[in-house]
């Protein structure tokens, strides 16, 4: 019988870099900028790690293929390198190897590291990845924002939610993620924009417009775990511990079934009531202490709010205009800015969101710091609504 | 009896405004300016074998009833591919049985017509049914006459013995290297000779002898033709052509210039499918086209004429056409207008052959698998049904979806990525029956589809690699609008 995995493993230190476009930095010096911080932060050398994940999605710029892009980068002492790949839930999948090798007792401490350099494919968006021979001969020549965007048109019809009406609770989400990044000195995007901005922007797929998208930037983050135990040895106090990390991958049911109306992501729900069972969560809603949740586009995080059990089904539009998920809401969410600040470089952003989360738990998220947050919960979703990854991981103070 | 036991045609939706073709060529060649009416125009999607499955769709209806078709002849003076069956592409489409005998033919105008005698000896040597189909999807230089006076369309009759609404009764054919107009291999438009000559000397005296070698064969008299086709691009050559050869002036059937403009080799094809929706029995049909010599037929209209109707028909398809006054549209989609694509649309579309020949059931006939345990339908098909978390292990039956009902699901509109028509929209499809694919639509104008809007499936231009020379196809979803194709059992 599994026990999961709540409390068996730390984190011991994070490291997180400048996300923004930077022209000036190559993948692997942005790997050494979040590695340098969070080897700083563990208060270790390298012959102390046991293990690395590493997590990149794009092989177009040199990241991508094998561990030794990440072995050579940080000059790794030979240790077990392995890539993991699973699209926007890359950097979690990374923690996810980590931590459960220093559960297992394969290794003492483990490192995980995500990475992407999108502003050198040389597209304003994500560019189009290859999907093998099959596929392109019958599916769409699809790109992200129509996938999400259709999260919007199936909503509005299954709750009866009027466009307009729609259209001012999604650019609410961005309204909010824009507020908090302008507290962040590493968000991408660090300006408050009005509902007015959001609104009246160019439309990229209808109905999103063109803030309703996250950013297209570079960035990396670091994560070095390690059993309790251990972290205690090397000095560590007011642990940051892991409750749950779950992964739910679609089997084609939402494609391939009339059942899915097409309004809501499927695997979130599924990751969501298996993390809540690992972490002992009864009541999210009380529980949960803050979100860092997967707004590729703000009709995503929407609907994330509903499928994460956080509002009730068909009533999230009227949460977020509520201000529930505000910095000063019931549950704030996207607390550094999001990917809507941070830009959505694929293999970094779990490790990010984690990385964000920690601060705010170790009380040193400076001028965006919650008061007293004990559980914190991210969410990465990576594919497309009807045929997707989807992670959902809890991490919180150790005991809470 | 031998002759024709179904019809139907195609006209694309779009229609091109002939006014605005002239005004914005008006500085260069200000004589078309007082040029009324449209002109059909393909999609940047269509082609010769897209149109042509379109109009067998027509004249065929719903899938279940195709293994009657024993030969398929494709006709088209604008065929995408030198070397590979265009008709074979059409039959995958048109999910005939493998053992068809389908072939393509072109070479002059009057090929479409060729067909039909052909298809007419072909089950009068026991053959079985034969499909005729003919397309064009016409080039010409911007400027040109040409441009204001072709069109692009298909037309499709179904040749055979049983049911037969329109009695083959004879034919008559002149072959010669008169050289009116030519097109070389490898060229895109065609070089025309002087017209006075080409009237005068071509068809004037040509079209005669073919005409009175089809009504000798047919022993029908030229007075007793009670509808005569003939395509041409020349104001009233078909008047003076019925007067030269005896037949009454009323006989003389409109050309529908006004809204298609002169298609081409299926013209023919297209007038006569037109015709037959509202001909009489008893009537005596005379069609006759000009392209390397001549080439007539005679039909006489039988009682069950009113037992067969097309799926949409000629009429519907003219009905439910879109004028289009941007020339500039017009011009890219014939490929003759470069465009700024942007990076997205530097993506290489190499075809793997091995891939579209294992799947091609799927890809062609948009042909599901559907679970004979469950009854759910799964596309692509599947080893694996889902079903509630316990597979269920190769019980899936090929189950056709191009002829099934279908409404969006869930859809969106997007600028980014490269696309000829933006904005591109997609979105999930739901069928009738089961089944649901995320697909392209097509065909449609921005704001007309929404979760719930009934949508039918087209036939159409996946992608084209312009490295290798290579067109891909794929079906598309457009909104049924009216008088949709009806429901396969």
């Amino acid at each position: 019988m599994a026990t999961g995995i709540k409390d068996k493993v730390a984190i011991l230190g994070m490291g997180c870099s400048k996300f923004g476009e930077r022209w000036d930095a190559s993948p692997e010096d942005l790997m050494v900028e979040a590695y340098t911080e969070a080897m700083a932060d563990a208060g270790i050398t390298p012959e102390q790690l046991g293990a690395a994940w590493f997590s990149t999605h794009m092989d177009d710029v040199g990241t991508g293929r094998g561990g030794t892009p990440l072995s050579i980068a940080l000059r790794l002492p030979n240790i077990g390198v392995t890539r993991v790949e699973n699209f926007c839930a890359g950097g979690s999948e990374a923690i996810r190897a980590a931590v459960y090798a220093v559960a297992a007792g394969a290794c003492d401490i483990a490192l995980a590291v995500g990475v992407e350099k999108l502003k050198d494919t040389g597209y304003g968006g994500l560019p189009m990845s290859t999907v093998g021979t099959y596929i392109p001969q019958w599916y769409p020549n699809a790109v992200a924002p129509a996938n999400f965007a259709q999260l919007a048109s199936a909503y509005r019809t299954r709750h009866g939610v009027d466009a307009a009406l729609l259209k001012r609770a999604i650019a609410h989400v961005s309204v909010k993620s824009h507020a908090n990044g302008a507290k962040n000195p590493k968000a991408h995007f660090q300006k408050a924009v009005s509902e007015e901005t959001v609104l009246k922007a160019p439309i990229i797929a209808e109905p999103l417009g063109l803030f309703d998208c996250a950013g297209v930037s570079d960035g990396a983050a670091a994560v070095i775990v390690t059993r309790p135990e251990i972290a205690r040895e090397l000095g560590k106090r007011n642990l940051v511990t892991f409750k749950a990390l779950q992964v739910a991958v679609s089997n084609g049911w939402e494609l391939q079934s009339s059942e899915w109306d097409g309004s809501y992501v499927h695997t979130t729900r599924i990751a969501a009531k298996r993390a809540y069972d690992e972490a002992g969560i009864r009541d999210p809603r009380k529980e949960v202490s803050m979100t860092e949740v997967h707004d590729c586009f703000s009709i995503t995080e929407l609907v994330t709010m509903e499928d994460l059990f956080l509002s009730e089904t068909g009533q999230g539009y009227k949460d977020v205009l509520n201000g529930d998920f505000d910095a000063e809401g019931r549950i704030p969410c996207q607390i550094d800015g999001g990917l809507k600040c941070f830009g959505h470089p694929i293999g970094a952003s779990g490790i990010r969101m984690l990385y964000e989360l920690y601060l705010q738990l170790q009380g040193r998220a400076g001028a965006r710091q919650l008061a007293n947050p004990t559980i914190g919960l991210t969410h990465n979703l990576g594919g497309q609504p009807s045929q997707n990854v989807c992670s959902v991981s809890i991490v919180g103070l150790e005991g809470a | 009896m031998i002759g024709i036991t179904g019809f139907g045609g195609y006209v694309p939706r779009l229609r091109l405004s002939r006014q605005a073709v002239a005004q914005a060529n008006a500085w260069y060649a200000p004589q078309f300016a007082g040029r009324k009416g449209t002109r059909a125009m393909a999609n940047w999607d269509e082609d010769s074998i897209t149109m042509a499955v379109a109009a067998a769709r027509d004249c065929l209806g719903a899938a279940g009833d195709r293994r009657r078709v024993r030969g398929l002849m494709l006709a088209s003076d604008t065929l995408p591919f030198v070397e590979r069956l265009n008709a074979g592409v059409v039959a995958g489409a048109l999910t005939l049985a493998d053992d068809v005998d389908a072939i393509d033919l072109g070479g002059s105008q009057r090929a479409a017509l060729s067909a039909v005698a052909q298809a007419v000896a072909r089950v009068k040597a026991g053959g079985g049914s034969t499909l005729v189909v003919a397309a064009d999807n016409r080039k010409t230089l911007a400027g040109s006459a040409q441009e204001l006076e072709y069109g692009d369309a298909a037309a499709a009759l179904l040749i055979g013995s049983e049911n037969v609404l329109a009695e083959y009764l004879g034919g008559g054919t002149l072959s010669v290297d008169f050289v009116d107009h030519f097109r070389s291999a490898g060229e895109e438009t065609d070089y025309h000779w002087e017209e006075r000559w080409v009237r005068d000397e071509g068809i004037g005296k040509l079209a005669p002898k073919a005409i009175a070698s089809a009504l000798a064969q047919a022993g029908v008299q030229a007075g007793q033709v009670d509808h005569f086709i003939f395509p041409s691009a020349f104001a009233k050559m078909d008047a003076q052509l019925a007067k030269a050869c005896g037949i009454r002036a009323e006989a003389v059937v409109s050309m529908l210039t006004d809204q298609v403009g002169d298609s081409g080799l299926p013209h023919g094809l297209l007038v006569l499918a037109h015709l037959l929706e509202t001909a009489k029995p008893g009537a005596h049909i005379l069609l006759a086209q000009f392209g390397s010599g001549a080439q007539a037929l005679v039909f006489r209209v039988t009682e069950a004429i009113g037992s067969f109707r097309p799926a949409r028909g000629v009429s519907g398809w003219l009905a439910r056409g879109a004028e289009e006054r941007n020339y500039t549209k017009f011009l890219a989609f014939k490929g003759q207008l470069a465009l700024e694509r942007g990076m997205r649309g530097e993506q290489d579309k190499k075809t793997a052959l091995s891939t579209a020949w294992r799947h091609r059931t799927a890809l062609a006939g948009l042909v599901a698998g559907r679970c004979e345990v469950t009854g759910s339908v799964h596309f692509p098909p599947s080893r694996l049904s889902y079903d509630q978390g316990k597979p269920l292990q190769d019980t899936q039956k090929p189950y056709p979806l191009a002829d099934r009902p279908a409404k969006v699901l869930s859809w969106s509109a997007e600028y980014l990525s490269y696309h000829p028509a933006p904005p591109h929209h997609y979105g999930q499809v739901d069928f009738e029956g089961g089944g649901r694919i995320l697909m392209d639509f097509t065909d449609l104008d921005v704001g007309e589809v929404d979760a719930g809007t009934a949508m039918e499936m087209v036939f159409r231009i996946k992608d084209t690699d312009e490295r290798r020379g290579y067109t891909r196809y794929f079906w598309k979803a457009t909104p049924a609008r009216a008088a949709a194709i009806p429901h396969a059992n």
